[in-house]
């Protein structure tokens, strides 16, 4: 299990390279990567302010959460802070198992989770003025599905 | 004494990320109360409770639960991560 919490920018592409290069025969890898929105050209940035200290021990919940209900080979999830322009990667997740089932539902239980439970804040900086992006009823409406034995 | 975090817009609305609090408040609730009676920038920011979240020493946490030997509470929006 890797988990990154960082500034700086990454390559999902070379992140995902190299998660697969060292699991040997897993079989499945799901990967998902998300994106600043341009919003139509009205984004000029996206900030992302979080809770030190919290926040790595959420991803680490939620990670090992994932590892204890499917049984994975290996997962990884990375997630930026600070200040984003559109376009770049905010966040990725990957997940390696034998067969895609348990890839991809562990893949979309890791981002539920992390949309509402790890403790990351988004605002948007447009050309008139700045926003918090409010959280969606979707999204805690989400984890609902997760909370049975899968 | 409680270091007491803030974050994202109730940040703002404060006007600090952080501060440490002298009080006997026993839960959430009633740390909330004591922070509303202090300043209109306070009662603006924990006006409705239902729009935010609590954590006590970094997990999360429900507006009852008590402070019994908590360090860090820490107030703040529902998470938009991802």
């Amino acid at each position: 299990m890797e988990i990154r919490l960082q500034q700086a920018p990454f390559l999902p592409g070379a992140l995902l390279d190299a998660f697969t290069a060292r699991l040997g025969g897993a079989g499945a890898v799901v990967s998902f990567t998300g994106i600043v929105r341009d919003e139509a050209g009205t984004l000029g940035a996206m900030e992302i302010e979080h809770y030190p200290g919290m926040t790595e021990r959420a991803l680490e919940q939620i990670g090992r959460e994932a590892m204890a209900r499917w049984t994975l080979a290996d997962l990884l999830i990375v997630h930026r802070h600070g200040r984003l322009a559109p376009g770049e990667p905010i966040m990725m997740v990957a997940t390696a198992s034998s067969h895609r089932a348990a890839a991809f539902e562990s893949a979309e239980f890791l981002m539920d989770y992390l949309k509402s439970r790890a403790p990351f804040w988004k605002k948007e900086i447009g050309a008139d003025g700045a926003a918090w992006v409010a959280a969606k009823d979707a999204d805690e409406d989400a984890l609902g599905r997760w909370s049975s034995e899968p | 004494m409680i270091d007491v975090l803030y974050f994202a817009w109730v940040r703002e609305r404060i006007g600090l990320p952080k501060e440490r609090v002298e009080t006997d408040a026993a839960t959430v609730a009633e740390l909330v109360e004591e922070l509303k009676a202090r300043e209109a920038r306070y009662a603006a920011a924990f006006e409705d409770v239902s729009a935010l979240r609590v954590a006590l020493d970094q997990d999360l946490a429900d507006f009852d639960a008590s402070l019994r030997g908590v360090r860090e509470v820490a107030f703040f929006p529902p998470m938009t991560g991802g």
